[in-house]
This record gives C-alpha cells, structure tokens and sequence, in this order.
C-alpha cells in the first residue's frame, strides 16, 4: 500500500466526525470500478476528489486543461497550477495529462463573453465553460480514450429521486455550492458524472489534502472569472478585444446626472462605480440602452418586477411547472416563485412568477430552478419579449 | 514490451558510453582545471574526448567548445558572434527555438520554408541581397527535427559567401550526427551544435564547432569564468558526460553506414503502412530529403494529444514534436512556416527510429495507429 493511501486510511479512520467513505460511495452506485478521468485545475477540490477516488478502488487518470494562455491570477491554466496538479497526480501514483482546449475556450466561452459584453448583456462565462468544455469537449475525449466516467471537484452532489431521475443537488457545504454553474448537466451526462467533495464541507476537504500531504491543501479558492486579470479588470480585457463607449447617465425624468467611461461595463442593478456619490447615492442602474449609450438610474424599486422571463431552458428530465426556488447569481439568495410555461407551449422559454417582488435580473445571467435541494433546469435571463 | 518511436526526442545511452562515464564519476574524479596527478588524468580524457568529437566533426581538436547540451551550443553560437561582431542574424524559420529564439532576441530575421520544409533559397537570396551587409550570421539547421527535412546547407553556405561576405554560418546539427556524416555534411559551415543525448551520449552534454581558418571570426562566451575552453565557455567540465559523448559519437560514427539503410527500411515499412492504414494521413516533406529516422504525419480529424494517449495504452511511445512549457501541446511552429492549417497541425505525429529498432516496433505502430485515429475521429 502506498504511503499516501496509508495516510489516507489512518486519517480515515481518525476523522470519524465526517463520513468519508459514504460520501464517495453515495455516487458511485450504479458504476463499475471502470477508468475514471478526473479534471485536476490545480486546486485542493479537485486533488481531493482524485485522491478520494483512488482510495475507492477506481482506476485514476488525471487532466488538467489548459484553455487559457493569457494573463490570469485565479486558478485556471498557468504552468504552476499545470505544476500543482501534476505533483499531486505523482503523489497519488496516478498518470497525468494535460489537453490544451484553448482553441475552443476562446471560441465558446471568451469571444461569446466579450460579444456578449458589446451587446450590452452580462454573461456568465463558467456555466459556457462547463457547457462546452468540461461537459462537452473533455466529455467526448474522455469517451474517445476509453474513460466511462469523469470526475471534477465541484461542491455539488448527484441524487437519486424518487423516480430513479438524476438530479444534481446542492453541495453539502452551502457556502460553496456550485450547482447553479452545473445546472445544464441532463441524465445522460450525470451517468457519466462524479463529484466526488461533494458531500464535503470545505474545511474537510483542506484538513484531508493537509493530512495526505497533498501541496495544494493550503492553496487558496479560485476567485471570480478565470481569464480576467485581477490587476487591469474587465476594463482592460474588453477595452483590448472591443471599442468601450461612455454613456450618458439620465434620471427617469430625462435629466443627466453623469457618465461612465464605458456603458460595455455597467450591469443592470448596479450602483458601485456609477459615479453618483459613492456610498451615499442610492442610485442604481435601472435601465441600460445600448442603442443611444444611456443609463437610466433611479431608486432600487424601479428594479422590482413581479416576472422574470427566462430563456434557452434547459430542463434536467421533464419541464417543470409551479412552485420552485429560483438562484440567479452564482451565489444567489434563492428566491421563490412560479414557473408559467407560456402560452405557445415553448419549453425552452418561460417566465418565473415571484411570490414577492424581486429585482429584475440583467439579461445574459443564468437563472437555475431547484425543487427542494435539485435542481430541475436552468436557463438564462431574457428581457420580456 | 515497450515500443520506443521517440528516438529524436532522446535516445538511450549507449552501453559502452555508460561504462566510460562510471569510472569518471567514482574514481577517476579530477578537475582537468587543476595541477595534480589526478587532474592531469581528467585533462588526458578531456583531449581525447575533444580529439574524437573533432574527428567524427570534421574539426580541429582547438575548434571543439565543450557545452552543456545542443540548446546551449545554439545560444553560443547566436549570441557569441552577435556579441562579438554586431549586425544581425538570420535563420530558417523551422529552427529548434534554442536557434529561433535567441535570434529573436537579437532582433533577427527568420527565412520561410516551401511546402516540404525546406528553406526557401530565393527568400534568402533575396534578403542576403538587401541586407548582407548587416547580417553576421545565418543559422540553418543541418536536419529538422520534427520532420526530418535535410536542409540545403551548402547552398545557404554559397549564398552567405557571396552576399554577405563578412556572416558566418551556423547549422544546428543536433539531429544529424545519427544520420549523415557531419566531417562532410557541415564541412561549409563556420560554426556547428551538437548534443550526446541524440547519438547515445548522456543529457547535459554537447559541444559546438567554433572553427578557426581564414575566416576571422569574433567570438564573445556566454559563461564567463574558470576560462575553460580557451576563453569561449567557463565552467569545470562535465568530463564523465564529454568522455561518454565521445565514445557515444565515435561508435555511432563507425556503425552509421550499417544502421542508416537498416532503419531506413524500417522507417519506409512504418510510413508506407500508415498511409495505406489510415485515410486521409499525410505524411509531411519528402522522404527522399529526410534523414533514415523520421516518419512524420499529420491526421485530420483528431488532435495528436489524445492520439499519443491510444498509443500509449499499446506501449508506443511517440511525440507530436511540439509542446509548450504547461505541458499542453501547441500547434507547431514547424507545420505552420509549411503552411499548414491549424487544425491539420494539431493531429500530427512524429515517429522517430533509433539504431536499436526493430521490425517488432513497427508492428507494433501499424497495429495500433491505424484504429487509434478511426477510434478519435468517431468519437473525439
């Protein structure tokens, strides 16, 4: 037995406040202990989830994406982090591999981010990576070299209902969840599919990397989008890909009260960086016009609106009708409302009836459903037709 | 069985290169810098070493400059004469980046390559003409080492001569010492890179011909220091791995007339199988202007970092030939000065024999590549 697997088994059984191995075997009903690929970013999550999965019996091979070449300071592609999860892959005593899917990481997630940017929406550009890259490109060379299933180290669990349906449910570690950046996910995918932290609270998962002696146990969280430099911001990144125009800032009576550098930047329901007296003015973007570069600010209630429409719907088996929880931010308040089918019967667009007002949500941003701790289906925000 | 097609890459040390190395490393330990009996000993080794290399080079022993491996004789030669002299430096553009970069660096020119990867001799002909004046040296490698492509050395040589009459030449032959002999083959050349781990030799070790003559050549080190190398490269020598380099050269050197029409053969059996195998496979350059080693392949439809995944499962090791620093593969520098698309690049494949080869290696290749690439076009 390795090393690292002793240590893993000592700390096991020591760490008997946490159920370790039921909450690797909860996902794992219904697979043979087939090849596993395992998508390593670098991060402690995802050196976990390898690690877990080893301990299980699987056979183990790691892969670390590489998609952007770029500057970047959050977890995503630099050769350290292609360094970290190698080393944790030697540690582990499985292979490592490395996909270079820059090519379709610009075409599916950073041009249709900046395009959407230009077109005066506000994109979300991990659920297009998850869409198209993990679940999608990594999904079908993962089939292609003979892997059956694929494992991330996302803080999200794969449930069982009570109809035998898959449904992605919220990680165990409420602070951490990530199942409204997987909600696209259908069964056929989640078949596939293995989280395997995600019964783990966060602290677990570092304290077991710290116990493993795994180098990323320490290694801080990931933060905000992956191809974004923290230093020169979105300003630069878009200022550098599209023309930035400045707009006019205008009250709802027509006065102008302002201008912003670049309208490009500026989302619905903003405040902060409108220019408008700091944290004094309860003003907020409230309207945002592209066409003749204006924003319309005004006090928070003219964003409250009794309807969301919600397009490109996804649904995790059937269309789902009536109550549901509604997250419409990466780490939303959940909000409660109805979904209405409209009347053409279209599943794929929807409008969501909120039981109590809620500030509308700029268009481009994903709106993900969940009954209970599942979610049901997901689709992204749309300006009433 | 493991099926080593990554010959180019490196190629195991040979047996009687190990076993010069090991009394070097325990016993025999001297710094041939040093005054005693023992460093003399190690000074001896080092003049024989530098005798052969100079041999099987086509050399002086006083033109050897000992290095650090083929991408520091690269940078010695780029740099030192820059240094030294000024002006500017030209290259193929299908130059090792240990060429293509330092010239970079310096501000230099690369020259394009036609469709089959060999330099474009008009496009150097027409820049010698506009700016010999400045250039100060041109670098062309002897052999590509991705697709195997037998440069036009001793027409870029002519050209230089008369156009620019104050450059020098440098050829980067570190893919070439298995495959041509060098004492002919680069006998134009002013300046010349080789590394031992190509040819049998250890990694870390290699040298760069830095020849005298009527062709005064200014020449600045890159490590000062110790003085060692008559001025031109400081640092005690590496003498296990220059001993074994040596050995490795001279014996590679003695066989390459048998093994060089044996793995030849090999290497036809390998590519004529593929193209016959796998649809639509095309096979880069023209094997008639490629060393014996070299089958190189682009496959549409697939991406060669899966492919090498499929091979390994079946004990192939191979290459794409190109990779970047994160461990990614990134489309070849190489394919793209050929003018080949993108997405073509990204499936290529470079299967490189050594003289060690066998029949039961291309077996082993034609059985496995051939449902590899129809598995990664159904389902990649």
């Amino acid at each position: 037995m390795p090393y690292w697997l002793r240590c893993l088994r000592l700390s096991l059984d020591y760490g008997n406040e946490v159920d370790w191995m039921s909450s690797v075997s909860t996902n794992t009903g219904s697979v043979e202990k087939g090849p596993v690929l395992v998508a390593m970013s670098g991060g402690v999550d995802s050196s976990v989830a390898a690690a877990l999965l080893v301990e299980q019996g699987f056979e183990v091979v790691g892969v670390t994406l590489k998609l952007w070449g770029g500057a970047s300071d959050s977890g995503c592609c630099s050769v350290s982090d292609v360094d970290d999860a190698r080393r944790v892959a030697q540690q582990l005593d499985i292979d490592h591999h490395v996909f270079n899917f820059g090519d379709e990481f610009d075409q599916f997630v950073v041009d249709p981010y900046v395009a959407d940017h230009q077109a005066g929406r506000t994109p979300n550009p991990c659920v297009e990576c998850n869409r198209h890259i993990k679940f999608d490109k990594l999904f079908r060379r993962a089939d292609a070299l003979g892997f059956d299933t694929v494992a991330t180290g996302h803080h999200a669990r794969i449930e069982t209902d009570d109809q035998g349906l898959l449904r992605i449910s919220r990680g165990a570690d409420a602070a951490k969840d990530q199942s409204y950046v997987l909600h696209m996910l259908d069964q056929t995918q989640l078949r596939r599919l293995r989280f395997p932290v995600g019964h783990l609270n966060k602290d677990d998962v570092r304290a077991l990397a710290g116990r493993l002696g795994l180098r990323t146990a320490d290694k801080p969280d990931s933060q905000d989008v992956c191809f974004i430099h923290s230093v020169g911001g979105r300003q630069t990144f878009l200022g550098d890909r599209i023309p930035l125009r400045p707009a006019r800032l205008v009250t709802t009576e027509g006065e102008e009260v302002g201008v912003v550098e670049s309208i490009e930047l500026v989302t619905l329901g903003q405040r902060r960086g409108l220019n408008l007296g700091g944290d004094t003015d309860r003003r907020y973007a409230v309207d945002i016009d592209h066409a003749t570069a204006t924003v319309t600010v005004g006090e928070r209630d003219l964003l409250m609106v009794d309807e969301q429409w919600v397009e490109a719907v996804e649904w995790s088996e059937a269309p789902v009708d009536g109550p549901v929880t509604v997250q419409c931010s990466a780490h939303g308040r959940p909000r409660a409302g109805r979904i209405e089918s409209p009347e053409s019967g279209h599943a794929a667009s929807v409008v969501v009836r909120w039981d109590d007002p809620q500030q509308r949500v700029a268009a481009g941003q994903s709106i993900v459903f969940y009954q209970g701790e599942n979610v049901v289906g997901g689709g992204i925000a749309a300006n009433r037709p | 069985m493991v099926h080593y097609l990554d010959h180019a890459a490196t190629t195991p040390v040979r047996p009687s290169a190990v076993e010069a190395m090991v009394p070097l490393l325990t016993e025999q330990y001297g710094n041939p810098s040093g005054a005693h009996r023992m460093a003399r000993a190690a000074n001896r080794i080092l003049d024989d070493a530098r005798e052969t290399m100079a041999e099987v080079l086509g050399a002086k022993p006083g033109e050897i400059v000992f290095t650090a491996g083929g991408t520091e004789a690269d940078n010695l030669a780029v740099t030192g004469v820059l240094d030294a002299n000024g002006g500017t430096a030209l290259c193929s553009a299908v130059e090792h980046h240990a060429v293509l970069d330092p010239v970079e660096h310096h501000g230099g020119v690369s020259i394009g390559v036609g469709g089959d990867g060999r330099l474009d001799l008009a496009e150097l002909e027409e820049v010698l003409t506009q700016t010999g004046s400045e250039v100060s040296v041109v670098s062309v490698m002897t052999v590509n080492n991705e697709t195997g492509m037998i440069q036009p050395l001793d027409e870029v040589i002519e050209l230089t001569r008369r156009l620019a009459p104050r450059a020098v030449v440098h050829t980067d032959a570190v893919q070439a010492l298995c495959w041509l002999d060098l004492s002919t083959a680069t006998a134009g050349a002013d300046l010349v890179s080789v590394s031992a781990h190509k040819f049998g030799g250890p990694k870390g070790v290699g040298c760069l011909v830095v020849r005298d003559g009527e062709r005064s050549l200014g020449f600045e080190p890159l490590l000062r220091g110790g003085g060692q190398e008559r001025g031109r490269r400081g640092g005690t020598h590496n003498v296990a791995g220059i001993a074994a380099m040596a050995v490795a050269a001279a014996e590679t050197h003695r066989q390459r007339a048998v093994h060089v029409p044996r793995v030849a053969a090999l290497r036809d059996r390998l590519a004529d199988g593929i193209l016959a195998d796998v649809d639509g496979a095309i096979e880069t350059g023209t094997r008639a202007d490629k060393t014996a080693n070299i089958a190189h392949f682009c496959f549409p439809g697939i991406a060669s970092e899966a492919l090498l995944i499929l091979l390994e499962k079946s004990d192939i090791m191979a290459s794409a030939a190109s990779s970047c620093s994160s461990g990614a593969m990134d489309p070849s520098h190489v394919l793209a000065a050929m003018g080949y698309p993108r997405d073509l690049a990204f499936g290529s494949l470079r299967l490189s024999l050594g003289y060690g080869s066998t029949d039961a290696d291309v077996d082993a290749v034609l059985a496995a590549v051939p449902p590899a690439v129809a598995r990664l076009r159904e389902r990649g």
